[in-house]
């Protein structure tokens, strides 16, 4: 239990000044009492998108268990629109009654329940209550809103600095104007050309910088993992794939269906294999955030975690270099994923308005 | 995949995308437009301004030269001039020489003319003497009344010699 202590007395100290303690009786699951799977559990919980914005938690000598951290609303659409604070479901330890229905926190997940928030199993342990539609403001909900206003702040100073400073950017701005050159100058009008690449600029950078931001984030000690999140990138792809389908020119779509320049028989074959790339290459764009930023939290948090194992002055100062090796790298993976994003998706939309003078 | 499945949440995705969405269309509007545009705008007035530099040098460069031209050209007319002010005073040299020349003939044919003259009415009054002279002479041959041939062909030569051409 001391070892526990110390993992979540981090964050308690981080997190002092925001402390909304919430105290939950003895926790009945989750209790084997064996570190490593604690440790697993606590990476696969931080992995998780939850629903109130938690930082930690510590178990008390009474062993009680407490969370530091604050409610978030649920919202939830179950033939009507059902709202209440996430502080209600107690962290799945009690069922909460919102008009004439129960709902329960289980794993991650709310569930209708009954008044005793039974959950039962079908086959292969899987949950069969039933599931409303969860709208709810999660952690990674907040923390995208979060990121949505600095952005929005931060680049619209850098706008408004042009028209103060005389054309020169001034403050932060400094910081970024570069780097909105450089996506301009190295992504977008390579892979894209003089003649396009405005009308996609807006998308590029906004991808660019809300993927590098919530990259980033994801590394605090806030312990946010959005970018690792799959419905996060998949969001992200899909709007890439929207856009270079719904902004292609007929070359594009000739060269899906009706290949130039080969025989009739090529074209034939050729035509699903290129249809099947059409939805390969998004799917790839949020199978690589997705999977890069999981690993790497799995990795850093693994590492972080071996301390406690080795629970020794040589073993815990390596895995501790290396958390702190891995830390340094994950800030540039933060970058080059978020680098690789946007490229890829210049990339796609290149081929959406490429004009072939001759077919080939 | 069935994991990954598990793990997807509709709901986050809905958020995800609104909050995406709404970002990019007000960060268009409010950020990445006026950012753009000011970047393109500077840009474009560093271009022209290093292209009326380098066109300001190009203008000095010409005018430098056409001053190197306009200086040749002066010199080339004031040599022009010079050979041109020579030749005239050569042929202001000659041209008086030979006017003098001509002059110096005209006055010695002139002088030749009076002197032929004077030489011709010389010749004449001399002539004219001469018959007065043998007038004369004849006149005093004939007064002396000759005695003899002897005599009077001394007499003739005696006065012939006495006139002094």
């Amino acid at each position: 239990m001391r070892k526990k202590q110390l993992i979540s007395a981090i964050f308690f100290v981080l997190s002092a000044f925001f402390a909304q303690a919430v105290e939950v009786g003895p926790e009945d699951e989750e209790k084997t009492g064996d570190l490593k799977s604690e440790i697993k559990a606590y990476i696969r919980h931080h992995l998780e998108d939850t629903h109130d914005f938690s930082i930690g938690s510590y178990t008390t000598d009474a062993g009680k268990k407490k969370y530091i951290g604050f409610s978030l609303p649920v919202i939830l659409w179950d033939d009507e629109l059902v709202s209440f604070s996430s502080g209600k479901l107690k962290h799945g330890k009690s069922v909460h009654k919102a008009g004439s229905k129960y709902y329960k926190l289980y794993h991650g997940k709310i569930y209708r329940t009954d008044a005793e928030g039974t959950i039962t199993y079908g086959a292969g342990k899987k949950v069969t209550n039933d599931k409303p539609l969860d709208l709810s403001m999660t952690k990674s909900v907040v923390t995208m809103l979060f990121t949505a206003a600095l952005m929005f702040f931060l680049f619209r100073s850098l706008a408004n600095s042009y028209k103060t400073n005389g054309s020169i950017a001034a403050g932060v701005g400094r910081f970024f104007e570069p780097i909105v050159i450089y996506i301009r100058d190295d992504i977008a009008i390579p892979n894209i050309g003089k003649k396009h690449y405005r009308k996609y600029m807006s998308y590029l950078l906004t991808i660019f910088f809300f993927v590098w931001f919530l990259n980033i984030l994801g590394l605090s000690p806030l312990g946010i993992n959005v970018t690792g999140n799959i419905a996060v990138t998949f969001g992200l792809a899909l709007l890439t794939f929207l856009i270079t389908n719904l902004t292609a020119n007929k070359n594009y779509w000739a060269h899906i269906f009706w290949m130039p320049g080969v025989p009739v028989l090529m074209k034939i074959v050729l035509a699903p294999i290129e249809l099947l790339g059409l939805v390969i290459k998004p799917f790839s764009l949020l199978i690589r955030l997705y999977a890069n930023i999981q690993a790497g939290h799995i990795v850093l948090m693994s590492l972080i975690g071996l301390m406690f194992i080795f629970n020794n002055w040589l073993g815990s100062s390596l895995s501790f270099v290396l958390a702190f090796a891995i830390s340094i790298i994950e800030v540039l993976v933060a970058l080059l994923q978020a680098y690789i994003f946007t490229m890829l998706s210049a990339l796609y939309f290149g081929f959406a308005v490429e004009e072939h003078e001759e077919a080939h | 995949m069935e994991k990954l499945l598990g793990e997807f949440s509709f709901g986050l995705f809905i958020w995800q995308t609104l909050i995406v969405v709404c970002l990019l269309l007000l960060l268009r509007k409010f950020a990445w437009n006026p950012i753009l545009n000011a970047i393109n705008d500077r840009e474009e007035g560093i271009r022209s301004a290093l292209q009326s530099a380098e066109d300001a040098r190009a203008e000095m460069q010409n005018l430098q030269a056409d001053n190197v031209r306009v200086l040749k050209e002066a010199r080339a007319e004031r040599d022009g001039l010079l050979k041109e002010a020579r030749d005239i005073k050569q042929k202001i040299i000659d041209d008086a020489k030979d006017e003098a020349k001509t002059q110096a003939a005209q006055i010695m044919k002139q002088a030749q003319v009076a002197i032929e003259s004077e030489k011709q009415a010389a010749v004449a009054e001399l002539k004219q003497q001469v018959a007065f002279l043998s007038i004369e002479i004849a006149e005093k041959v004939t007064k002396e009344t000759l005695s003899d041939d002897k005599k009077q062909t001394q007499l003739v030569e005696k006065l012939l010699k006495d006139v002094n051409l």
